[in-house]
Parts: structure tokens; sequence; C-alpha cells
């Protein structure tokens, strides 16, 4: 026992980096449950800082260091990786789980460390004023609700009433996220809305894909994650529920979720808040400084995938807060508290997409001290079973503000009470 | 009326979600009736065999990725595929190749000690087997297709469809389950009775000591009930991957099946079956009935409390041998 | 030579049949007081507090709890994360009803209620035994985390069922919530770890702990010699339920600090638990410890040495890690089948005699 800890503390002192670089860690799950999602993340988001430091020599002059770290999603060894890169003084941490989320904004807040959460995590820290220290644009949980009725809402000519949309979702509280957003609309449009939890893992779901089939709801909305998601296509396409009406949030969206199903599940939609494919003049660079230079992630086998592309993206807004930070502080050499402003004042416009080499890849984003959200805007993609790919079937759909604004407002000023804060940014 | 036959339908794929449920527990209940193992580990072998099924199918390199860590090549498929036949009966070779190891390397030496600390080694051997897994051939998901069809069975619905004006739902890969299950079962009970080995099995069930002394090789018993339960937990495996793909959750299937042994008895190949039906049914029906009450997602918990209710009455489960007592 | 019981003369009844009768066992116990009470919370860093030791006490209470319970009464238990999911949920009621209320106190009442609730659980027991007891202990696993996750009461209706820990003090210190100091959360943990542990050490060579363990050995027997079956199950099933209730609000509050019922207090973790006794040794308090250190601390260690050490891929490592881990427990049993706690009294038998073994 004592051994032990003589040598777990050898371990500890050697682990420690040189301290100029800029240091983005990657909280990744290549392991466990949700291994087969996080794999390609995890990939795509390393894949990008190798690129900005082959080709680019880092951001700013200085080499961005990528640390990784193995959640397995687990909440407690989140803890635990979160202990150990806080010794190497993070810029900014993206752990890539909700419930891994929820556990570190307290602590991010007292220690001062940015979090950036893009399309999962707490949906009410879009509040800036409340939540200080956390990021989430493009887009949340409650966007994708709502960019999933507006999107039906145009299937159906503008008018949902008298129509059933159904929820399937994962009984936790990722799954339960979408909700209350979804409650509000159904008032506002006059569709009903029937709730179908799934416990998790989710591999046994028959009754609730039976009573899909008994009530016939006209739309299926699913939260799922996990093996919930195969399972959950495979039912879909085994009743013969109408792909088309049948719409995954994001999470719900990758080839993985798809393919098992095979070819029944060509025309299953699903959101999306960024481009997918390699038809991006990024993947040339890609290719040159990182594929064929042997310097990628991973196996190497995921480029192009919807999970990549969401890693690359996420790593894409850190570099461009990165940069902003750095002109905005007048030294490469940014503090974590300096990543904030950095994030605050990140504007990320259609052109400089292009200028990224990833034209039309995601929406524009523009932060502020209140909005740490964006604008949300999502659009939805729907998979061709022939091809093996997916294919952008809409342009970016704004949710509906008028809905979302006062439940964010509600939730983060719930937050506030119970944490004792007082509004910044005024 | 409409309800009545709701009831019906949801009854039938109760039933055979009770099948999936019993295939994974006949694997349970094989090794603990021969060696009074309760193996932890069997849910994680079902996902070791179905990725081994899935790699040989595919060509996949085992250990592709530790090899191109340590020597910086890039191996990830031999460039072949296997007919699903081939592939299944050469990864119940590896089954058994794993069974003879298991009991080389941990059975033997543990021979004749409690059934708590058997259960632990079986504990190790999960922890084991779930790394050995996911570094011979990778955790990403993998689609499993060994050619059992999938998705509603037309004949029924347009039957039932006749008989009461309501198609039913019937997943032809249920059916195909129910088949090989039976199949199975039948194998395994005329296996048991008629032929030599078999005997021998159940003479080791009864009494290892008495069994050893007229000369049955308890070794070699034990590696045939671990090949057979390996066996079981490869069908497992295809039944349960081929709809949801093969991932590390396919372990977790185990989970489902400890209400059913619960009910039916650890020691018996019938209890397992009839136990399945029972959970199977009793979890869709309450979730039908009463679920939507108290806002659904009720079946994990329903299915231990109809076991609890059923052990009340008999304590030793439904097909359990009787408990005696003495002092 | 040294280790002995030669010259360690008794006078009383009291000193023969201490805890430690061995003269160097009671120095090497007081020692390690000492550094955990005495040096430890001055030199402990963040790292250290809420990645290695704060989860180790926690999980050594909850193992002791589990322990009375079933390598002390014989009742196999598979409800650990659900009892350990009242006391989360019932110091979370708690400290946000009443936030003037000291946490410590709170974290008391929450092993309290969680008591009672294992009580209830605990009744079927009377009627069923062994493995097939687990079921009963299963029902409780999954309602409980269930219920917790559809009532919304529970989670004071938070938009997505998540409750976190807000900040609470003992004499001033925060010990809950993002303010809370590596060595106050340590010295809680440890406190109530120490308490408990002193506890559980009473109750089971007390009259208590022999009736569950004639339970254990046969209940029949033991209903024949006078041990009352009801009160001897149903004690073993309160006392153990309150220690993992505790077990449970510490890693809520002071552990986690936010947490989701269905992922933090979910089967696995009564697998978990449960591992830990049975590899640190059944019906053993120094086995609880042990099975929770080699549990806790071993896959820190291993991802320590090899990722950071060695450098490895993460995915790679955490592949070994498991691997070694289950190799390590086949190969311990191998060596020595009773758990770490027998391992460790051969240990000291072989040391007793050391140099003289005949």
């Amino acid at each position: 026992m004592k051994l032990t800890l003589a040598a777990l503390a050898t371990t500890m002192m050697v682990a420690t980096p040189a301290l100029a670089d800029l240091i983005v860690p990657n909280m990744s799950y290549r392991t466990g449950p949700y291994a087969a999602n996080g794999i390609p993340y995890a990939d795509g988001f390393a894949d990008y800082f190798t690129l900005l430091n082959e080709r680019d020599g880092g951001i700013g002059g200085q080499l961005v260091q990528v640390p990784e770290c193995e959640t397995a999603y687990n909440t407690e060894k989140g803890v635990e990786c979160y202990e150990s890169l806080r010794t190497q003084n993070p810029l900014v941490l993206n752990p890539l789980s909700t419930g891994i989320t929820y556990q570190l904004i307290p602590r991010i807040s007292q220690d001062g460390i940015p979090l950036y959460t893009p399309g999962y995590g707490r949906t009410s820290a879009k509040d800036g004023s409340v939540f200080e220290w956390v990021f989430n644009a493009p887009a949340n949980y409650w966007d994708g609700a709502s960019v999933a009725v507006k999107h039906i809402l145009e299937q159906e000519g503008g008018d949902l009433s008298g129509k059933k949309i159904a929820l399937v979702y994962h009984n936790s509280a990722y799954g339960k996220e979408p909700i209350r957003t979804l409650e509000e609309l159904s008032e506002k449009h006059g569709f009903e809305l029937n709730l179908l939890p799934v416990d998790a893992p989710g591999q046994e779901q028959k009754s609730q894909w039976l009573q899909i089939r008994r009530d016939r709801p006209d739309y299926v909305i699913m939260y799922a994650w996990g093996v919930m998601n195969q399972v959950a296509i495979q039912e879909a396409v085994n009743i013969r529920f109408p792909m088309d009406k049948f719409i995954g949030i994001w999470w719900s969206g990758s080839e993985n979720d798809v393919r098992a199903a095979g070819a029944g599940a060509d025309g299953y939609k699903a959101l999306t808040f960024h481009g997918v494919g390699r038809d991006y003049p990024l993947y040339d660079d890609l290719q040159q400084y990182v594929y064929d230079a042997g310097k990628a992630a991973g196996a190497g086998d995921q480029a192009g995938s919807v999970l990549y592309s969401r890693g690359a993206y996420a790593a894409l807004v850190i570099a461009e807060a990165i940069a902003k930070a750095q002109e905005l502080a007048g030294t490469p050499e940014i503090t974590p508290a300096q990543m904030r402003d950095g994030f605050e004042a990140l504007e990320i416009t259609a052109e400089r997409m292009a200028e990224l080499g990833l034209p039309d890849f995601g929406a524009p984003i523009a932060l502020s001290c209140q909005n740490h959200g964006g604008d949300g805007l999502a659009r939805v993609q729907q998979w061709n079973a022939g091809e093996g790919s997916w294919s952008l079937i809409t342009d970016f759909i704004e949710p509906d503000a008028e809905i979302l604004d006062p439940l964010v407002q509600e939730d983060s000023a719930a937050y506030a009470a119970e944490a004792g804060l007082t509004a910044r940014c005024n | 009326m409409d309800q009545f036959i709701f009831g019906m339908e949801v009854v039938m794929n109760g039933l055979m979600t009770g099948v999936m449920y019993a295939l994974v527990a006949l694997g349970f209940v094989l090794i603990f009736k021969a060696s009074g193992v309760f193996n932890y580990a069997q849910g994680v072998m079902a996902l070791f065999a179905a990725l081994t099924l899935v790699g040989i199918q595919n060509g996949q390199v085992p250990f592709a990725h530790l090899i191109n860590a340590t020597f910086g090549t890039s191996l990830h498929h031999f460039g072949w595929t296997v007919p699903a036949v081939l592939a299944v009966a050469l990864t119940a070779l590896v089954m058994v190749l794993l069974a003879f190891l298991i009991e080389k390397l941990v059975l033997q030496h543990l021979v004749g000690q409690e059934p708590i600390i058997l259960f632990m080694a079986t504990i190790g051997l999960a922890y084991f087997l779930e790394g050995l897994g996911d570094v011979m051939w990778g955790a990403d998901i993998k689609t499993l297709n060994v050619g059992l069809p999938q998705g509603i069975s037309d004949g029924i619905e347009e039957v039932t469809a006749t008989w009461f004006g309501y198609g039913f739902f019937i997943d032809r890969l249920d059916l195909w389950a129910t088949l090989i299950a039976a199949m199975l079962v039948a194998a395994l009970v005329a296996f048991a009775q008629y032929t030599k080995q078999g005997r021998a099995m159940r003479a080791v069930a009864d009494d290892h000591q008495a069994a050893m002394s007229v000369g049955i090789s308890l070794r070699f018993i034990w590696v045939m009930v671990w090949s057979i339960a390996g066996f079981v937990a490869l069908v497992a495996g295809i039944m349960w991957g081929t709809k949801s793909g093969v991932q590390f959750s396919l372990s977790l299937i185990a989970l489902k099946a400890l209400p059913v042994l619960m009910l039916g008895g650890f020691t018996s190949i019938p209890g397992a079956i009839v136990g399945g039906l029972i959970i199977g049914v009793g979890e869709k029906l309450f979730e039908f009935t009463i679920g939507p009450m108290v806002g659904g997602a009720t079946e994990n918990w329903f299915a231990y409390v109809l076991a609890l209710i059923f052990l009340v009455f008999r304590p030793q489960g439904l097909f359990g041998e009787r408990i005696i007592e003495r002092v | 030579m040294i280790y002995r019981e030669a010259g360690d003369f008794k006078t009383s009844y009291r000193d023969d049949s201490q805890t430690f009768p061995i003269r160097l066992d009671r120095w090497g116990y007081y020692a390690i007081l000492a550094v955990a009470f005495g040096i430890i919370p001055f030199v402990i860093n963040d790292y250290w507090a809420n990645a290695v030791l704060v989860p180790f006490l926690i999980y050594a209470i909850a193992a002791m709890g589990l322990n009375i319970l079933t390598g002390y009464a014989g009742q196999v238990s598979l409800g650990t994360g659900g009892f350990m999911a009242v006391g989360a949920y019932a110091v979370y009621k708690l400290m946000t009803a009443f936030p003037d209320v000291s946490i410590a106190i709170h974290v008391l009442l929450a092993g309290l209620i969680t008591a009672a609730v294992g009580v209830l659980f605990g009744l079927p027991s009377l009627r069923i035994k062994g493995f097939y007891l687990a079921v009963a202990t299963l029902a409780a696993q999954f309602f409980l985390v269930w219920l917790f996750n559809k009532v919304p009461w529970f989670y004071n209706y938070s938009a997505s069922g998540q409750i976190t820990a807000p900040t609470r003090t003992v004499f001033d210190q925060a010990v809950t919530g993002p303010a809370a100091s590596a060595p106050a959360k340590y010295l809680v943990c440890l406190v109530f770890a120490f308490a408990l542990a002193w506890l559980a050490r009473n109750l089971t060579r007390g009259s208590l702990g022999r009736k569950w363990m004639a339970i254990r050995d046969m209940d029949i027997a033991a209903e024949i010699i006078g041990v009352n079956p009801l009160r001897a199950k149903l004690s073993a099933f309160a006392v153990s339920s309150f220690f993992v209730g505790i077990a449970g609000a510490l890693l809520f509050a002071v552990y986690l600090g936010a947490a989701e019922v269905g992922e933090a207090f979910g089967i696995n973790k009564s697998f978990l638990v449960l591992f830990m006794i049975i590899i640190g040794g059944l019906g053993s308090i120094f086995g609880s410890f042990a099975g929770a250190a080699f549990l806790v601390l071993l896959p820190v260690l291993l991802k320590n040495t090899l990722v950071g050490t060695l450098g490895w891929p993460t995915d790679l490592a955490a592949h070994i890690e498991l691997m070694i881990v289950g190799a390590l427990i086949v190969t311990f049993l191998i060596v020595e089948p009773h758990g770490l706690a027998r391992l460790w009294r051969l240990a000291k038998d072989k040391l007793r005699l050391w140099p003289f073994p005949h």
C-alpha cells in the first residue's frame, strides 16, 4: 500500500509538461459503452490541432499541445482527468459528456478555466451573465428541439395542429433536456406530444416501438445515445416507420448509428450544426500535413465522418477563440482568463470559414458577454444508405428564440439563486 | 376491445423477447449446473464471441492497434472475407480454445473452493476478457450480418389482420431466435440425457467427488461445459448483435438474464426458458398497462419485482432444486 | 523477532480483547492515524484529494457497509448503488431545505433515512436466501434509480434532473461545493471513515456481530440457539444501509459535487462495491479498506504509469489496464482465495514466527 503510493507519487512528478505551449486537453473516451462515438470525435479534435501545428507552427507562433485523457464517459474518471489536467494549466476544456459538464461547471467557475461544450452540456449556460466560464455555441439541446419542430413545420406547410409528435428519449439528464421546450412548442403550434422514455442502455425497446406502431405519430424525434441509437433505428425500420419522418438530434446522427440497420435506414434524418464529408478544401491540407505525414490520431480511418467533423469543428472554434484572445491580450502566451475574453469577443463569419478551408461548414458565430451560446442554428442531414453517406438537405434553420429565451433565463436565474451569483455583463 | 388486441400483440412480443433473454440465461445455467460457478463473465463472453465472429468474417487483423502502436505499421485488414458459416465455426473453435485456457489457467487452480471465490474468479475473467476483446478487435461498432432476416413478418401481419382487423408486429429475427433456442435446448437436453459425456456432465453436476471417484475427468467436463457455454454465448451474441451492432453494450445483456435466472432457478434449463418467457411477457404487459400512468421506462425494475414476487412464494426459483436445510 | 506477542503482557480482560493485541500492530495503527490526521491534511493537494484519497475513503465506507451485510451477516446484496442514491438524494434535499444546519448532521440524517429504506427492502431476506436474495436487492437498485429519475421533487424540479451540491460548511470551512479545499474534503471523509470503522469494528465483535455471524454460518442453527433471525437480519440491513447511505451522501456532496442518478448510482456501482469486499476479504474491516484501495488506487496508478510514464495511447492503456486488473484478481485468488485480508493475516502470521519458523 505504501509502496503503491510512493510509485504513484513518482509517476505524478514525471507527467508534467513544459508550460510555454498552449494547452488544450482532449478529454476523450476511446473505451467503454460510448467508445464508438468518442473515437472519431477525439481523432478530429486532435487532427485539427496537429494540422495547425504542422502547417502554421501553432497559433500565433505558439504550438498547441493536446494532452489526451481517457474518461470512458464516466463522471468519476472525469474528475480524475480534470484534476490531473488542471496541473498542466489548460486554456479550455471540452469534456464531451453532459454528466461530466454538470460536474465541472462549479469547479471551473471556481478555478477560472473556460469550458467549451458545443452541442451538449447545460443549456442555460448560454446565458453568459450567469455562467461566466461556460460556452456552448453554436447550438444546444433546446435549439435542437426547436429546429426539429421548425423542420417538421416546413414539411407540413406551416400547420401542425392536430398532428402527433413522439419523443423517444434516453431516460437520463441528457434525454430529458428537450421535454420542456417541446411542451412549450406543442402549446404554441397545437401538436400533440407523446413522451417515450427508454432506460439506459437501451437494447430492448420493443414496448416503445410497438406503441409507436399503434399510435402512428406523424413524426418521431429522438434523443438517444450509444447502443440506444442503433436499436431504435433498427426497430423503426422493423415496424416500417417512414424514415423521413424520423428525426434524431445530432448525437443520434452519425454513420455508426445508421449503418447497422442497413438499407432500411435510408432516408433517416438527423440534425447537425456543421457540414459533413471530405468535400472541403481543409481536407487537402489535412491530407498533406497530417494523414500523409503519418501524424493522424487514432487509427486514422475516421476522416470525414460526422463525429470526426464535429471534433474538428470544436477544435476550430477553440483555435479561433485562442487567436482572438491573443489579439486582445497582445501576447501569444495567454491565460485562461484571457481565453474567456477571446471567446466572448469571438466572431466567425462565413468568409472566415471559407478562409479556413471549410466554406458553408458551420453557421456564423458571434458571441458576447451575455451570449455564450451563439444563435443556435442547425440544419438537417439525411442518410443515403446506398452511398453510405449523409447529405445536407436544408440550410441553417434558426430556432424559436421567442420560446427558448425565457426558458434559458428561467433556468440560469434558478442556478444563480442556488449558487448565490449576481449577474455580470452590465 | 382494441386494448385487448393490442394486449395480445404485446404478449406475443413479450414471449419473443423472453426467448432472447432466455438465450443469455442458458449460458449461466449450464456453467452453474456443472460447476457451481455463477459466471459473471457470461455477458462479456457473448461480446467477445461476437467481436471475434465479426473480426474473422471481415478479415480484421487481431491486435492491429497494439501492433501498429508498437511497430509503427498500419495493419488493419487481411483483405479477405470469410463466409458466415465458416466464420461461426471458427469462432466456436476460438471459444473452445478459450474454455481450455480458462480451465488450465484459472479453474484448475481453484478446484474445491467456495462458490463465492469461483464467482470472484469470473469477475477477474470478465475484466480481462473485456480488455482483451477491445485490444484484439478495436472498440468501434461493427455491423454483424450472418444472413439472419430482420423486420416485420408479413405472413403473421396478414393473418392477424384478417382475424382481428389489426396486423400484429412480430420481428422475423425473433422468430429465428425462437427456432434456434428451441433447437439449442432440444440438443442440450438430448446431449445431457443420451450421450456418455452428457451423463458424465450430470454426474459432475450432482457431486464432484463422487463423479471423480467413478473415473470421470473433472477437467474434461469443465472444458466441455465452458465450451458449450461459450457457444451459447456466441448464439446470444449473434442474436443481440444483429440488432444493435457489435459493441461494448452487448456485454450488458447479462443484466437482462439476471431476473430470468432468479425466477427460473440457477440449475434448470427449462427454468431458464420458462423464466425468460414470464419475465418477457410480464415486463411488456406492465409497461403497456401501468407504464403510461407512472411515466414509463418501468421494464428494468419491474422484471426484478416480478421475480421477487415469485420468489416469495417459491424461494428456490420456479424450477430450482428444493432447498433442504439440516442443522 | 520484533513482531510478536511474547513479552506483551495483558493484565486485564480489556487489554486481552483489544483490537490490536500485538504491540507493533498497535503502534502501526497509531502511526497510520497520526499520518492520516496529522500530516496528510497539510501536504495534500487537489489531485490527491479529489482523484485518490476522497474516493478511496468513501468507497471504503460503502465497502464496510456492504461487508457488514454480506461478509458478517451473509446476506448477498446488489442494491448498494440504489442505497447510495438514497443517501445522496436525502442529503441533497436536506442541504437545500435546511441550509443553515451543519452538513455533518445532514450526512448522518441521510444515513438514517437510508437505514429505514434498507430495512424495508431487507424484508424479503426473511424468506429468500443466498444468491436468490440478490433479486430483492436488485429490485431495490433498479426501482430506486427509476424513482429518483422520475419524481421531480427529488431533484427540486431542475430542468435536466441533475442534482448539484451547494456550498455548505463544517466549522466555517466549506466542505461541499466548488470552494471546498482539498484538506477540508479529505478530513471530513476521514473523520467519517474513522468513526464508522471504529463503530463497525465494535459492533461486529459485540453481541450483535456474533448474532450476524451465527445467521451467516447457518440460520436455522442460529435460530435454535436463540438468535432472532428477524432482528438479526433487519438490523444487519439497517446498519449496512446506514453506512452505505453515508457513503452515498459523501460521494455526491463532497466528491462529485453533482450527480445524475442513473450514471452515478447505477448497477455498476453495486457490482463495484461487491467486488471490493470480495477482493478485500469478506467479514473483515481491513478487507473493506484493502478492496477499496485495490479498485480505486490501482486503476489510477496503472493509468499514470502507462500513459504518463510510458506514453502509451490512452485507449490502449485503458484496455491493458482492464486486462491487468483482471489478471491480478485471478492471480491473487490462486495465491490466496480468501481475499487481501487473509493474505495480510498470513503475512503477519509468518512475520510473527520470523526468523524462527519452527
